[in-house]
C-alpha cells in the first residue's frame, strides 16, 4: 500500500507564529481513495496544518507534494487549482446569498457578461444527485439548517473538481443523525475515488469512519495507527500524552429539595425573535439536569435569563423558593447563592487583561475579606489566588499573569475555580468544557460531579452529547425554544436524545422509524 | 419571510413612492387649476423638475456609498469627496473658459471624477493598508476637503456656462414624464443610467458577486481565492469617482459656479438615502427622490409664497425628513455584515 505515490504529501512542515510553534516537523501522506483521520486536541496544530495545505498559511519550513510533484502555494486559489477542497470548521458561506451564488463565488459561470445562475444550478443539481447531497440551489443560505449548510460546503469543493477533501471538525456542529448522514456521504465520496482528510477530536467517530489515523500533539505527529489496531483508550493516551480516564465515575444521585424552579419562561433573542417559548423545569439539590440540544435552540437565552443577563418576557424563576425573575446578576449570585460558568468565557467569564488573581474575585471583590471599607485588600486577594491556583491546578506562571495569556483549558479552570470555591446551592454551567483539552475536561467533569455530591443543584448546558450523557442525572432536550422532553439518564440513549434534538417527540417516533 | 424578499420589499417601497409622485403629478397637471393653488405647488411640473435636480446629487452620493459599503468599507466621507469633485471641476472649468463650451465642461467633469477617485483611493489606503478607523478616515476627508477648497478658492474666478438640457426626441413630448425625465442635461441622464448599471453590476455580474462577498463575509471570499482587498480598493475608488461626479453636477450642471461648502450636507443626506434604501441601488434612488422632493417642495413653497410660515422652517424640511426617515428605520435595514472591519489574512500580513 505504501508503495503507491500519495496524492498528497507534506514533508517536514514547521509553522511558527510569534511565540508559538504550531507545527513542528510534520510529515503526512494521503493515499488515493482513503479516509485519513487526523486526531488531536484543540491547539494540537491540526487546523494550522490544514490551512497550510489549503494555501491560507505559508509554512515556515517544509514542502508539499501533490501527486508526487512539489508545489508552492500562495493562496487558496493555488490549492483549488491542484484539486484540493476544504470544508472549514466555521462554514465559509455568505448568509445573505443563495446556495448557487455561494458555490460559484470565485469560479463564476458567465454568459454575455452576466452571471449564468441557471447553468450553475443545473451543475449543482447534478452533483447533489451523484453524491446524494440534497440542496436547493436557489435557497438563501441563512435559512438553511447547519447540516444542509455543510452539504453546500462539500458541493462547493466538488464544484471545483476537488480530488482531495479536507473536512475540518465537520461533526462538531451536527446532531448524531446528521453525523450519520455525513458519514454516508463520506463513504460515497470515497467510493467515487476522492481522498479525504477527516479532522476530529472525537475518538468514536475516528474509529468508525477512517482507514488510517494520524495523531497530532503539540504540533508534532506522535503516532499512526489503524482503527483495527487502536482502541479509544490508546488513542486518548496518544492525544494527551498520558493515561486518561474517559468515563466519569459517579454514584447514584440523591436529589433533595427543589433549588431552581423555572415556570413558563419566555424571552427574546438578540434579534428580537422569540427564543424561549414557555420553558418549565426544576433542578433539585444533589442532581445534575443536563440540557441537550443543537446550538441556537434557546439554551443560551435560558442561561442568560436565569442568571439575570437577559430580561424574561414572561414566566418566573425561583431560586431556593425566592422569586428571582429579572433580578440583577449580583442579587442572583449573592443572595441566590448561585454560580455561573458562562458559555463564552472571553465575553462573560473573565477579563483577559486583568491578572489571574483579580479574575478570581470578580464577583466577590466587594465582600470581606477582599474589601476593607472602600479599599481593596490586595494581600487577601493574592493569598486567595494562590490557594485556588493550587487547588484547581491552574497552570499559570504567577497569580499576576494576565488571564488572557493562559491556554484555553487553564482559563476555564480559573473560571471554574472562582465559581466553585464559593459556598453555593446552585451551579449553572454552560458549555463548561468547550474548546479545551481532554485533561482539563476530565478535571472539570470531576469537579462538577463533586459539587453535586455536596448537594449542589447543577444545571448543565452542553452541545456535546457525550458530556450530557456522561454527567447528567436527568436530560432535558431543547428544540426551538421549548423543552421537548425531560428523560431520566437511565432511559436515554444517544439515538433517542438525538431524535429529540431534531424536534421529533417520543409519540411521533413510530412513524419516523417506519420511514 | 426570508431576507431576500425583505430586501426586495424595502427596495420597492422607495421606487413605488417615486412612481406614485409622478402619477399624482400627471393627474394634477391635467386638471384646470390656477398656478398658485397648493396642488400645483406640491405636484406641479416645476416642483418635479426641482425634485429631480435635488435628487441627482443625492442619488449619486448614495451610489458612491453603496459601492464602498457593499465591499465592507464604511464611507462617511462622501460629503468631502463631493466637495473635492465640485472644486476640481470648477477650477478646470475656469482654466479652460476659452475652450469650446462642451470641451471645457467635459474637462471639468473629468477633473471632478479624478478628484473623487483620488479621495476614494486615499480612503481605501487609510482603511485597508493603514487599518485606520474608517469613520475617522471619512471625517478626515470631509475636513480636508472643506479646509483645502475654502483656502484655495478665489472668489474672483468665474466659470462661463454650464451644461444645458438635451431633449430626447419623441420621448420629451410625453406630458409631465417628458418634461421631467427627457429634457435634462447630460449628468442627470448619466446618473439615472448609473443606478440601473449598478443594480445589474451588483446582482448579476462576477464583479458584483465578489464585491458583495467581500462586504458580507470576506473570509469566505478569501478561501475561494477572491482577493478581498483588491475589490475593496477598486470599489472605494469607484465610489469616490461617483461622489466626485456628484460634485461636478453641482458646479457644472446645477449652479454653474463654486461656493464654499456648497455641498451643504448633501453627502450626509446621501448616506441617509443609502441606509433608507437598504444598500440597494433602486431603494437608495427612491429614498433620494423622497429627500429630493422635500427640497423641491421647499423651493416651490418659498417661490410661490402660498403658505404663511417663516421661510427658515420651510428650509429645514429636507433635513427634518431625513432625520425622521432614518430614525424610523433603525433595526429594520441590514448593512453589509463585514462593514468597517479590516480584513487581514495571515498570508497578507507577511
Amino acid at each position: 500500500m505504501t508503495q503507491r505515490t500519495p496524492v498528497l504529501e507534506v514533508k517536514h512542515i514547521t509553522k511558527r507564529f510569534p511565540g508559538v510553534v504550531a507545527n513542528d516537523d510534520v510529515n503526512l501522506a494521503l493515499y488515493e481513495g482513503e479516509i485519513l483521520a487526523l486526531l488531536g486536541e484543540n491547539g494540537a496544530g491540526k487546523s494550522t496544518l490544514m490551512n497550510i495545505i489549503y494555501g491560507l498559511y505559508k509554512p515556515t519550513e517544509g514542502e508539499i507534494y501533490v501527486k508526487g510533484k512539489k508545489v508552492e502555494m500562495h493562496s487558496p486559489r493555488d490549492a483549488i487549482a491542484l484539486g484540493i477542497g476544504m470544508v472549514h470548521q466555521h462554514f465559509q458561506l455568505v448568509p445573505v446569498m443563495t446556495v448557487a451564488e455561494n458555490i460559484m463565488l470565485g469560479a463564476e459561470s458567465v454568459k454575455r457578461g452576466l452571471l449564468d445562475v441557471k447553468k450553475v444550478a443545473r451543475e449543482i443539481q447534478e452533483l447533489s444527485h451523484r453524491y446524494h447531497l440534497d440542496v436547493d440551489p436557489y435557497a438563501m443560505v441563512e435559512d438553511l439548517p447547519v447540516g444542509v449548510q455543510q452539504r453546500v460546503e462539500i458541493i462547493k469543493a466538488l464544484y471545483r473538481e476537488a480530488e482531495i477533501l479536507i473536512l475540518d471538525e465537520p461533526t462538531a456542529v451536527l446532531t448524531p443523525q446528521e453525523i450519520e448522514g455525513l458519514f454516508a456521504i463520506m463513504k460515497r465520496l470515497q467510493e467515487q475515488g476522492k481522498s479525504i482528510i477527516f479532522i476530529s477530536h472525537k475518538l468514536k467517530e475516528v474509529l468508525y469512519i477512517s482507514d488510517r489515523i494520524v495523531v497530532l500533539r503539540d504540533g508534532r505527529v506522535v503516532g499512526e495507527t489503524t482503527p483495527a489496531e487502536a482502541t479509544q483508550e490508546r488513542l486518548a493516551a496518544m492525544m494527551v500524552g498520558r493515561e486518561v480516564i474517559l468515563t466519569v465515575d459517579k454514584k447514584p444521585a440523591r436529589p433533595g429539595k427543589v433549588v431552581l424552579q423555572v415556570e413558563h419562561l419566555k424571552a427574546h433573542s438578540d434579534l428580537g425573535e422569540p427564543a424561549l417559548r414557555g420553558v418549565s423545569f426544576q433542578v433539585r439539590e444533589g442532581e445534575i439536569l443536563g440540557v441537550a440540544g443543537v446550538q441556537g435552540n434557546g439554551q443560551t437565552e435560558l442561561v442568560e435569563v436565569i442568571t439575570g443577563l437577559r430580561r424574561a418576557e414572561g414566566g418566573k424563576v425561583f431560586i431556593n423558593g425566592e422569586d428571582m425573575t429579572n433580578a440583577r446578576p449580583r442579587i442572583i449570585t449573592q443572595k441566590g447563592q448561585s454560580s455561573h460558568v458562562p458559555e463564552d468565557r472571553h465575553a462573560y467569564g473573565m477579563v483577559a487583561s486583568y491578572p489571574v488573581a483579580d479574575n478570581l474575585v470578580l464577583n466577590t471583590y466587594n465582600l470581606p475579606p477582599f474589601a476593607k471599607g472602600i479599599s481593596i485588600n490586595r494581600p487577601a486577594i493574592l493569598e486567595h489566588a494562590e490557594r485556588l491556583i493550587d487547588r484547581f491546578d491552574v497552570r499559570t506562571p504567577s497569580p499576576l499573569t494576565p488571564a488572557g495569556s493562559l491556554s484555553g483549558g487553564n482559563q476555564q479552570k480559573m473560571v471554574v475555580a472562582r465559581e466553585f470555591s464559593r459556598p453555593i446551592k446552585l451551579l449553572i454551567a454552560a458549555q463548561p468544557t468547550r474548546g479545551i483539552d481532554v485533561g482539563s475536561i476530565e478535571f472539570i467533569h470531576k469537579q462538577i460531579v463533586a459539587k453535586r455530591d455536596e448537594g449542589v443543584a447543577v444545571l448543565l448546558v452542553s452541545a456535546e452529547l457525550d458530556e450530557i450523557m456522561a454527567l447528567s442525572d436527568r436530560i432535558a432536550v431543547m428544540y426551538k425554544g421549548e423543552i421537548l422532553d425531560i428523560v431520566p439518564r437511565e432511559e436515554a440513549t444517544r439515538e433517542s436524545i438525538g431524535l429529540l434534538m431534531m424536534g421529533v417527540k417520543r409519540d411521533e417516533r413510530v412513524d419516523e422509524i417506519a420511514f | 419571510m426570508s431576507s431576500a424578499t425583505k430586501f426586495k420589499r424595502t427596495s420597492m417601497i422607495g421606487l413605488g413612492m417615486a412612481i406614485a409622485l409622478l402619477l399624482i403629478s400627471m393627474i394634477v397637471n391635467s386638471l384646470p387649476l390656477p398656478n398658485n393653488s397648493i396642488w400645483k405647488v406640491l405636484f406641479g411640473v416645476s416642483t418635479l423638475n426641482f425634485t429631480l435636480r435635488a435628487t441627482i446629487p443625492l442619488a449619486l452620493g448614495a451610489m458612491a456609498g453603496i459601492l464602498c459599503e457593499r465591499t465592507g468599507i464604511i464611507n462617511i466621507g462622501i460629503e468631502g469627496m463631493m466637495l473635492a469633485g465640485a472644486f476640481a471641476g470648477f477650477v478646470v472649468k475656469v482654466q479652460t473658459n476659452d475652450w469650446p463650451l462642451m470641451a471645457s465642461l467635459l474637462a471639468g467633469v473629468f477633473a471632478a471624477v479624478a478628484a473623487g477617485a483620488l479621495m476614494g483611493y486615499i480612503h481605501a489606503l487609510f482603511s485597508i493598508k493603514f487599518k485606520m478607523d474608517q469613520i475617522i478616515s471619512g471625517t478626515f476627508l470631509i475636513l480636508l476637503a472643506l479646509g483645502l477648497t475654502s483656502y484655495l478658492f478665489n472668489p474672483d474666478w468665474v466659470a462661463e456656462g454650464k451644461f444645458s438640457p438635451i431633449a430626447i426626441p419623441g420621448l420629451s413630448k410625453i406630458p409631465v414624464v417628458g418634461d421631467v425625465f427627457f429634457n435634462n442635461p447630460p449628468i442627470t441622464y448619466t446618473a439615472l443610467i448609473l443606478v440601473v448599471l449598478l443594480h445589474i453590476g451588483l446582482f448579476h455580474t462576477k464583479w458584483g458577486l465578489r464585491s458583495r462577498a467581500a462586504g458580507e463575509h470576506p473570509r469566505a471570499a478569501d478561501t475561494l481565492g477572491v482577493d478581498v482587498n483588491f475589490y475593496r480598493y477598486l470599489n472605494t475608488t469607484l465610489g469616490g469617482m461617483v461622489a466626485g461626479l456628484a460634485g461636478g453636477f453641482l458646479v457644472l450642471e446645477a449652479v454653474g459656479q463654486f461656493q464654499e461648502g456648497m455641498t451643504a450636507g448633501r453627502g450626509f443626506i446621501s448616506l441617509a438615502a443609502m441606509i433608507f434604501g437598504n444598500w440597494m441601488p433602486f431603494g437608495a434612488l427612491g429614498a433620494a427622490t423622497l429627500f429630493g422632493y422635500t427640497q423641491g417642495v421647499q423651493n416651490a413653497l418659498l417661490l410661490a409664497g402660498v403658505v404663511n410660515i417663516p421661510r427658515h422652517f420651510i428650509s429645514m424640511l429636507p433635513y427634518v425628513v431625513t432625520i425622521i426617515a432614518v430614525a424610523g428605520l433603525v433595526g429594520r435595514v441590514r448593512p453589509p455584515a463585514a462593514e468597517g472591519k479590516v480584513y487581514e489574512t495571515e498570508g497578507s500580513s507577511e
